[in-house]
């Protein structure tokens, strides 16, 4: 596998939106570019919402794979994020 | 992200997911220290609106006690702080809604002797005075440290708002070089205010403010914003900068604070002092 391990790992089952987003950004935040997360969030709105927010950033979404009712949800960060 | 407490991240959350802000942006509000001259009609809105933002250090100058007829616009206090000082009852208003923020009151009238200090311990001023020597002064005091200045001022249905950075545009003396003679222009007092004017025109001065801290956006520098009630519409005015203006010019002549009535005396007797000449 070529593909970089994420750097951390978010565990944001139960945490509602818009909340799982801010503590994702957060932590993207202060990471270099390139690297990346995982974060776990709850399937339906979660699912759909940070990954959305994410691109909306310009960051990109490595993969979701969902898993045992939850989503794995890999993040690589943006070169930068200020606009 | 661990600087901030689980509370921290959820009252700010709408602003930590705004691009331009972040935590990064939201760390920089929380360090961050505006004075507010007024805890009135337009120092209102502005100190709400800074303490919910969570910037860090608030300090307010007011020597007045809350009035009856102040309620009707100056939504920082209420009617069970009649006849209390404004600076307390604003800082309990403010630090109720946040208690992130430290407000520091400062009871007293800006004057030629203290204003370089009150303004020395803060990185941007908002001028929510009400009355012209105030606004001279705390105008000048903020071009000789290089502080930068959200100005407004409201009348009747009517404001105007700018905000100067000394060194990137004009400053209000460029706009008005000197005070008008006492009584000339009419005060809310005379000529009355609509109290939502207020709101609207302290709030822009408040979106400025936090705008300056952030780093981001276009500030009102060199521009004059002017509001119309009534009709209900903006308008933008360039204001270019006065290389002769007597403070922020390219050799300028008031290089200490100075009151306003003694401005105006030395003004009919300038030969006494060639410095304040324009």
């Amino acid at each position: 596998m070529t593909e970089r391990a994420p750097e951390c790992c978010l565990d944001l089952r139960g945490t509602p939106c818009p909340l799982n987003w801010v503590k994702t950004k957060l932590r993207l935040e202060e990471m270099e570019p390139g690297r990346r997360i995982e974060v776990i969030v709850d399937q339906g709105n979660p699912e759909r919402n940070v990954p959305r927010s994410a691109k909306m950033e310009g960051h990109r979404i490595v993969h979701a794979i969902s898993q045992n009712g939850a989503v794995r949800i890999c993040i690589e960060r943006a070169e930068e994020s200020a606009p | 992200m661990s600087d901030f407490s689980e509370g921290q991240i959820e009252r700010y959350s709408r602003h930590i997911i705004l691009r331009e802000v972040g935590g990064k942006g939201q760390s920089k509000l929380l360090e961050s220290r505006v004075l507010i001259v007024g805890a009135g009609g337009l120092g209102s809105p502005v100190g709400l609106y800074l303490a919910a933002a969570g910037v860090g250090t608030i300090g307010l100058v007011d020597s007045d006690a809350v009035d009856l007829s102040n309620l009707q616009r100056q939504i920082l206090h209420t009617t069970a702080d009649l006849g209390r000082p404004k600076c307390l009852s604003a800082r309990e208003t403010m630090e109720g809604i946040n208690p992130d923020v430290c407000v520091v009151p400062h009871q007293c009238r800006l004057d030629s002797a203290n204003v370089l200090n009150v303004v020395a311990d803060y990185d941007v001023v908002v001028d929510g005075a009400d009355n012209f020597p105030t606004r001279y002064l705390v105008n000048d005091a903020c071009v000789m440290q290089g502080k930068p200045l959200s100005h407004a001022g409201i009348l009747r249905f009517e404001g105007h708002v700018t905000t100067i950075v000394p060194g990137r545009g004009p400053c209000y003396r460029c706009l008005y070089p000197e005070p008008p003679p006492p009584g000339l222009v009419p005060s809310c007092q005379e000529a009355g205010i609509l109290g939502a004017v207020a709101g609207i025109v302290g709030s822009i001065q408040a979106a400025e403010v936090l705008k300056l801290i952030l780093g981001i956006g276009d500030p009102l520098i060199g521009r004059l914003l002017v509001f119309d009630g009534l009709e209900m519409s903006f308008r933008s005015v360039e204001i270019p900068r006065d290389p002769g203006c007597p403070v922020c010019g390219d050799r300028p002549t008031i290089t200490a604070p100075i009151d306003y009535e003694e401005f105006c005396r030395l003004r009919g007797g300038i030969e006494s002092n060639p410095e304040v000449q324009s």
